[in-house]
């Protein structure tokens, strides 16, 4: 399929998703759907650094949670447009990205994995003593009722809706155009080889920066409209470990070599839970995405992705 | 006044870090000899802390001691989270994304686990020398950080012991640099690696023993343990014990100078801040080989 029409595609299904669930009159599928999409955003930008490059991310929760705290910081200065704060957010957390992967992303990609974890704890350090954004207490964030949009009132959370479906679709198609293109090969050069890569000139460091900044840029994104959606931030439940461990489980579970893995895991996983965390427990289904993150890469370690191909494979040879 | 501060502030830097000595061990042997990014390593600390946690509220037994019974316990716990290891990821060389990812799955799989059956409130452990400090003029002791420190050099000089004079001591050195060799010496690697992981996990049982007897413990305290013990190791050398100790005692005195004069909410950037400029500058580590 070509780039061109694959946009179309989603953008068109996009809109379908966006005006479906109004026909409902059911604010709540916005308020399911908001998580699913926003953990495909969160899955995506994993699977750029993780899934193409090989180095793993324990961060998600802290590039996350920085794009959320940017927003926050933003709006007790004085309330800006949501578009502002997702660049605002993306900007921090790309630079905080980038320069997490100058100091050790040279070394053996375990220090980089962890380095992020351990980051992860310092940044929450750091924003329970920032008192500006309510410090270990919270900040609340108060939502407008509604938006204006060419004299249409939109309802606040639909219009949440529509951004985190923008950033999905956005996400999706970078990772596409990561993948045919010469940073994508250059990407999977040093998953597969990185000292052949190195030998034969391809730029390592300088690549597995770019996918750092991408990543934790985009993930800080996802994170900028989080505080207006909650409505109250505090810092135990935006570094919470299962931003961490959804955004490494769904790429995990879906298959980490294409963009289509993170978009199956993501909407499989993120619905399961949003289903269990209604109908059972939040704790008990966070206990099962660890499990089921466990069970897979022991058993299916290339995903549902991995497990679909090499079944048609066998079936051509058939 | 502040010299009494700051000469304190050192003393419990000391106590502090010869705990940090027993958090750190196991992973300076799964890390640093082994090669195994166990970053599940604080959730068996947790796990341990609430083992002893069950044992001495329930029937009132020394968690030192509940520790010390546990250590057969934490053996074959560990042996056999090597198997599931070995098998699922290293004999297929999948062990650097696929075998971390599983490690993560262990450490939050027990966190939540914890949390389901505890809750999130703070547990706490009763001995007889958690009370008492000894003085000496203005130099402060108190008995609940000396006795894990002791004990924790205790284990370490055993185990530096361990493992430069006994032959599976020194298989375990060895098998990190050439597995070719070892088969030689008719002693299987696999066989050698699940010895010292399962070491390294039992190790995990006294510390947390210490840990509950230092602070209360609930169920994510583990988190803050990742830094430090990576960062202890790293800073210390990979794979050398006494780097260990003087890491563990370097992070015990800065991370108490910051709790002293600044506050202890900051305590855990300190452990990230070393890791980071080590990694940085010097990432063989102090005794770095």
């Amino acid at each position: 399929m070509r780039q061109s029409t694959f946009i179309l595609g989603a953008v068109v299904l996009a809109i379908a998703l966006f005006f479906a669930p109004r026909v409902l009159e059911n604010d709540y599928i916005f308020f399911a759907g908001y998580v699913v999409l926003q953990y495909i955003v969160l899955a995506t930008a994993w699977n750029i650094l993780g899934g193409y490059c090989g180095y793993v991310n324990f961060g998600s929760a802290a590039f996350f949670a920085l794009g959320a705290y940017t927003a926050v910081a933003i709006h007790k200065f004085s309330p800006m447009p949501m578009p502002l704060l997702i660049v605002a957010g993306g900007i921090i957390s790309g630079l905080v990205g980038l320069g997490m992967g100058y100091l050790t992303l040279r070394l053996r990609g375990v220090f980089f994995a962890i380095a992020s974890l351990a980051m992860a704890v310092v940044m929450q350090t750091l924003v329970i003593n920032w008192d500006y954004v309510g410090g270990s207490r919270g900040a609340y964030i108060i939502r407008p009722q509604q938006v204006e949009i060419f004299s249409y009132q939109l309802p606040y959370i639909q219009y949440l809706f529509a951004w985190m479906l923008f950033l999905a679709v956005a996400s999706l198609v970078i990772a596409r155009t990561i993948e045919r293109s010469k940073l994508g090969y250059g990407f999977a050069t040093i998953r597969d080889d990185e000292q052949a890569a190195e030998a034969c000139g391809v730029p390592t460091l300088r690549l597995k920066l770019i996918a750092t900044t991408m990543s934790g840029a985009l993930m800080g994104m996802a994170g900028a409209p989080f505080p207006y959606y909650i409505g109250y931030l505090e810092p135990a439940s935006a570094f919470s470990l299962t931003y961490a461990v959804n955004s490494i489980a769904m790429p995990m579970i879906g298959g980490t070599t294409s963009w289509v893995g993170p978009l199956i895991g993501a909407v499989l996983l993120g619905t399961v839970q949003q289903v269990a965390t209604v109908t059972i427990s939040s704790a008990v289904n966070l206990l099962l995405v660890g499990i089921l993150l466990v069970v897979f890469v022991i058993i299916a370690p290339n995903g549902i992705m991995g497990a679909v191909q090499a079944w048609q494979r066998k079936r051509r040879k058939a | 006044m502040t010299m009494d501060l700051f000469v304190n502030a050192i003393i419990a830097g000391i106590l502090l870090g010869g705990f940090y000595v027993a958090v750190t061990v196991g992973i300076s042997i799964a890390f640093g000899i082994l090669d195994i990014a166990n970053i599940a390593h604080p959730a068996f600390i947790i796990l341990g802390s609430y083992i002893a946690y069950i044992v001495n509220s329930r029937f009132g037994v020394d968690p030192v001691l509940v520790a010390v019974l546990m250590l057969p316990v934490f053996y074959g716990l560990g042996a056999l989270v090597y198997e599931v290891y070995y098998h699922a990821f290293e004999r297929r060389g999948q062990d650097a994304l696929a075998g971390l990812s599983f490690f993560f799955g262990l450490l939050f799989i027990t966190e939540v686990a914890l949390i389901l059956v505890f809750g999130v409130d703070y547990r706490y452990v009763e001995a007889s020398y958690i009370g008492p400090t000894i003085r000496f003029g203005f130099v402060d002791l108190p008995l609940r950080m000396l006795i894990p420190c002791v004990i924790s050099l205790l284990l370490i000089v055993g185990l530096q012991l361990y493992l430069s004079r006994t032959f599976i001591g020194r298989a375990i050195m060895a098998v990190s640099q050439d597995q070719q060799a070892l088969r030689l010496l008719a002693a299987d690697p696999v066989r050698i690696k699940r010895v010292a992981f399962a070491i390294s996990i039992a190790t995990t049982a006294l510390a947390g023993a210490f840990l509950i007897i230092i602070q209360p413990v609930e169920p994510s305290v583990g988190r803050e343990y990742i830094g430090r013990v990576f960062a202890i190791c790293v800073l210390g050398g990979l794979g050398s014990l006494p780097g260990t100790v003087i890491g563990a005692m370097l992070l015990g005195i800065v991370e108490s100078l910051t709790a002293t004069f600044y506050g202890p909410s900051w305590a855990p950037a300190v452990a990230f801040g070393f890791l980071l400029l080590t990694l940085a500058f010097r990432p063989a580590g102090i005794l770095g080989r």
